[in-house]
């Protein structure tokens, strides 16, 4: 039995593949919408920063361990009640963003808190000297100055996502993933299956370059 | 200008109340140069950060231009923080940011208008030197140059105080020498009032007006450069002064020579315009007393050229009871050894 592609259906792949980028860009994108501001909360109520506040810590970073801790493919079960909620179905594109995106902005807002502690103190003071009120610092002296780690964040979050994406296919979330499982998997029909993975690995590929890129574009040290 | 009123600041480690300041009482004048020097854990670090509120004394009042800091809410606070320029020993500047961009920094933290900025940012680097560099960034730049970016910033939003948290620690001699020269300059052009902390009396000698000595979280010694210099009182100032004056060879020096035999060993000092007249030489020759210097030093505080000389007499002991006299009679400060 030699390997071929002759059986392969184009089309389907072309869906699925478009599905997958579909889902990785909203994905990604609410995951930065909400990991970012839930990072610089984790990183501003820490010990010893701007608006410490040891109960709010506490409880967010517990919250953000449980999410973080549960296995996503758990996760995204669990949660069907509540993507069905959000978005009207658990299936399809549509159904996969929502555990995507619980499942990836508690890992990314971890991120952003690890990266903003990178940022010299020195640097916050200065700028407290010069009469920066909280949100001028956020803003003009925690984001700039940690941008090159924020990139790095984004890619190592988007580079999860597509295995994540690729994992939604098990309750039918559509692309890729749900592709080499259906054919590869329930059908027996391994050239699909590696057809699938190859895409998803210059997926990663391409995701990878393009954040290194930007870190050292963005990088002054 | 600045008014420090029983400043007090503990710090909590471990759950034990760890005092900083033991409770500071200062005055510094609009214009001068005031320097506070210490060793490290002596409290000047914190002394200087509660000045602008970086750190939050636990009790005392913190008076700059008549207002009191310590009851300003956030909002005021930021306000005022714009009239109290910081330089650091590690120059924190923005490294994401152009020195151009760090130095209008504090002027758009104020939501200055755009002209204005750009006017202001050329005439602050073109103070400190920097013109050319405009658009490179920090990493680009040697200590020396970052202090300066540091400087243009500082003195961007046109502030009324200066305040140098170990300027010139991270700096190479030379360099820091030219920071000084900067900062003088700057003092002399603007009027600015700079207050600066250090652990190294050369800072001190070469441009404050006064000095505070502060040791364990008091201040044990504090008057005009010039004199706490020349006659220094506390053990902590002692040694402080030894480390511009060789003062160990001296005393190395000065037991030899006591160990054979019996002689007259003065420490003379001159001051002003005295340092470069022949006073000591006519005054043996007049006596006919020799002489031979043990140790000395001819240098300048600030603008004031002084000496101290550690000669030792030759002559018998008439002789050398009326050289001293005479050299008295003529204002040197003239102490037996």
């Amino acid at each position: 039995m030699g390997f071929t592609l002759k059986n392969i259906d184009w089309a389907e792949i072309w869906k699925g593949t478009q599905d997958t980028l579909t889902m990785l860009g909203f994905s990604t994108l609410f995951t930065v919408v909400i990991g970012l501001p839930l990072g610089i909360l984790l990183f501003l109520t820490s010990r010893g920063q701007l608006l410490e506040n040891r109960a709010f810590y506490s409880i967010s970073s517990f919250v953000v361990n449980v999410l973080r801790s549960v296995p996503f493919i758990i996760l995204m079960i669990l949660l069907i009640p509540v993507t069905k909620m959000l978005v009207g179905t658990s299936l399809g594109v549509k159904g996969s963003i929502p555990p995507l995106v619980i499942g990836a902005a508690p890992f990314f807002a971890r991120l952003v808190e690890t990266s903003l502690r990178e940022v010299d103190r020195g640097v916050i003071e200065a700028a407290q000297s010069m009469g920066a009120s909280n949100w001028q610092i956020i803003r003009s002296v925690l984001l700039p100055e940690s941008r090159s780690g924020l990139i790095a964040g984004i890619t190592i979050t988007t580079v999860s996502l597509v295995s994540y994406t690729a994992m939604s296919g098990v309750i039918g979330g559509g692309g890729l993933g749900d592709l080499a499982i259906r054919y590869g998997y329930q059908r027996f029909q391994t050239d699909v299956m590696v057809v699938t993975v190859c895409i998803l690995l210059v997926l990663v590929q391409i995701l990878q370059m393009v954040g290194d890129r930007l870190v050292i574009k963005f990088s002054r040290k | 200008m600045i008014r420090l009123q029983n400043l007090k600041k503990d710090y909590i480690v471990k759950g034990h109340k760890t005092p900083a300041l033991r409770g500071i009482d200062l005055s510094i004048e609009k214009g001068e140069i005031f320097g506070i020097i210490g060793h490290s854990g002596a409290g000047k670090s914190t002394l200087i950060r509660c000045i602008n509120l970086l750190e939050r004394p636990t009790a005392g009042s913190v008076i700059v231009d008549g207002v009191d800091l310590t009851k300003l809410d956030e909002g005021k606070l930021q306000e005022q923080r714009r009239h109290i320029g910081m330089i650091f020993q590690h120059f924190n500047l923005l490294s994401s940011a152009t020195v151009g961009e760090n130095v209008a920094f504090p002027l758009k933290l104020a939501k200055r208008p755009k002209a204005e900025i750009d006017k202001k940012v050329k005439e602050m680097l073109a103070l400190v030197g920097l013109e050319q560099h405009r658009d490179k960034y920090p990493a680009q730049l040697s200590g020396g140059q970052k202090q300066r970016v540091g400087i243009a910033r500082a003195l961007a939003s046109d502030p009324k105080v200066l305040l140098c948290d170990e300027a010139t620690s991270a700096l190479d001699p030379q360099t820091t020498n030219s920071i000084l020269a900067l900062l003088l300059d700057i003092n002399r052009k603007l009027g600015l009032t700079i207050v600066l902390i250090t652990h190294e009396m050369h800072v001190i000698r070469s441009i404050c007006d006064r000095v505070g000595v502060i040791d364990g979280g008091h201040i044990v010694e504090m008057g005009n450069v010039l004199d706490v210099f020349l006659k220094p009182q506390h053990p902590t100032t002692q040694e402080f002064v030894e480390q511009v004056a060789d003062s160990s060879e001296l005393r190395a020096a000065v037991a030899h020579e006591k160990a054979s035999g019996e002689r007259t060993i003065l420490r003379v000092t001159f001051l002003g315009e005295q340092t470069y007249q022949p006073i000591l030489f006519q005054t043996m020759q007049e006596t006919g007393t020799v002489f031979s210097i043990l140790q000395g030093t001819i240098s300048r505080m600030k603008d004031t050229p002084y000496g101290q000389l550690v000669i030792e007499l030759g002559g018998d002991a008439q002789q050398n009871r009326k050289a001293v006299d005479t050299l008295r009679q003529r204002g040197l400060e003239v102490e037996v050894i």
